[in-house]
């Protein structure tokens, strides 16, 4: 498979790829990894006159934990945050989503970055970030701007973005309590048919806070504030989970495809949430 | 458009330069431009591993990067590792103990387990099966693929230890 000839730039600072995306428009991309863009351009499904490379821009590495808030630097790899004692210690669910991710090469390249600003709702680390309410750092033109997680996904693969601007950090407060990442997917590699972040803080018994999201069960993200709600004030006992699941069910809108019918995809949401929200809760 | 870039690519401790479209794919450039064909194109998706390297320390599907993205990187393929005169232990291993039938996905297999036994020289078994999940083989069943791979792990841990 030979994608379609483009020119390729090597920038070394933000500014000369701000202004290679103003020069070019709509047709310019950044590639970061490149584990969605490649096979994207390999099947002609997106065509990239200019494809601008982010390796040997410096400041897009690095993770940074200070004060109880953690900021990841777009290019780093999903294999540098299985990898990271600090990171595995601040936040480890992060650690336990990036395991589920693709396979062992694919993790060497794809990163946190790209996952993120693809808008692709197969990826896996949009849903984390509605769960761990995190905030993504954008530079453009006009200068820095921050953006919600939860209000960066319009539809697939359309974004909060502008087609000028490049997302370089994401940042998030360390989480609290318990945590889980559980996917369902048909084999290694593959996107999850259905899976779910949740993070729940104990107090005294009872939850003192949750948060849920969900992941390939509609166009973009799902962070079901009603399921994590529903948990609250509970000893998270079988009728506070069917509480949750119920109120997942009514946030997500998943489509027929190759990984199965609506109903089974509700099915597997329901049990993929039951499970982390279970494990979740052991480990709070 | 489809204007040639200079490219520079050390593959198995040698330089080599040549002309490429940035388009072209790794695997392509290493197999059609230099002749090193002991990567393999399998699937050509990034799912089967037949094509596996290592480019700067990263196991990766040379299917999947450009050889503009490769652009200055140090390559290491299975040529790299051993020979048939002085064969890398993985490849005593993977003899020894019957880990390939056709041998069509070996050398991505060795080279992303080379890599996988640099990083984790104790894996558990299923650290050997998590670490090639990205490499598929349709002959064997993986059973002596693992095999090998463990009994190679403990070879190079005996060799290290009489070392010191």
């Amino acid at each position: 498979m030979i994608p379609a000839a483009f020119e390729y730039y090597r920038p070394t600072d933000m500014a000369g790829v701000i202004a290679l995306l103003q020069e070019h428009g709509d047709d310019a991309r950044v590639i970061a990894g490149g584990h969605s863009l490649i096979p994207m351009m390999k099947l002609r499904m997106a065509e990239v006159p200019h494809l601008i490379d982010l390796q040997a821009i410096e400041g897009l590495n690095g993770i940074a934990i200070t004060g109880g808030t953690i900021k990841i630097g777009a290019m780093v790899t999903q294999h540098e945050i299985i990898n990271s004692a600090e990171m595995e210690k601040a936040a480890p669910i992060m650690k336990e989503a990036a395991l589920q991710i693709a396979d062992p090469q694919v993790r060497y390249m794809g990163t946190v970055g790209g996952n993120v600003a693809n808008g692709d709702p197969g990826n896996d680390m949009p849903g984390l970030m509605q769960c761990l309410n995190a905030q993504f750092h954008l530079v453009g033109p006009n200068g820095d701007r921050v953006v919600d997680a939860r209000d960066f996904y319009e539809a697939a693969y359309m974004t909060e973005r502008e087609d000028e601007e490049v997302l370089i950090a994401v940042s998030f407060t360390a989480p609290v309590g318990g945590f889980a990442y559980e996917k369902q997917k048909r084999k290694i590699g593959d996107y999850a048919t259905a899976a779910a972040a949740v993070q729940i803080s104990k107090e005294g018994g009872k939850v003192a806070a949750a948060s849920i999201a969900m992941t390939n069960l509609s166009d973009t993200p799902i962070w079901s504030k009603g399921a994590g709600a529903a948990l609250v004030g509970t000893a998270c006992d079988e009728t506070a989970v069917k509480a949750a699941v119920t109120a997942m069910l009514g946030d997500i809108d998943p489509t027929e495809d190759n990984r199965g019918p609506v109903a089974f995809k509700r099915h597997a949401a329901g049990i993929v949430l039951g499970r982390a929200i279970a494990r979740a809760w052991s480990r709070a | 458009m489809s204007n040639k870039m200079h490219v520079k690519l050390n593959v198995n401790g040698e330089d080599h330069e040549f002309l490429a479209e940035p388009r072209e794919l790794l695997i392509y450039a290493l197999r059609e431009k230099l002749n090193i064909t002991g990567p393999h194109v399998g699937c050509e998706t990034s799912h089967c591993g037949a094509c596996t390297v290592t480019m700067n320390g990263k196991s990766v599907k040379s299917c999947t990067v450009f050889v503009a993205q490769a652009n200055g990187a140090e390559v290491t393929t299975i040529e790299g590792l051993g020979n048939p005169d002085a064969l890398h232990v993985l490849q005593e291993n993977f003899k020894e103990h019957h880990g390939l039938q056709c041998g069509f996905c070996t050398p991505g297999m060795i080279t992303r387990a080379a890599k996988l036994l640099e990083e984790n020289p104790n894996p558990t078994e299923a650290d050997v099966r998590f670490g090639i999940a990205g490499n598929i083989c349709r002959c064997t069943g993986y059973q002596n693929i693992v095999k090998s791979i463990l009994s190679a792990a403990s070879e190079m841990n005996a060799a290290k230890e009489a070392a010191q």
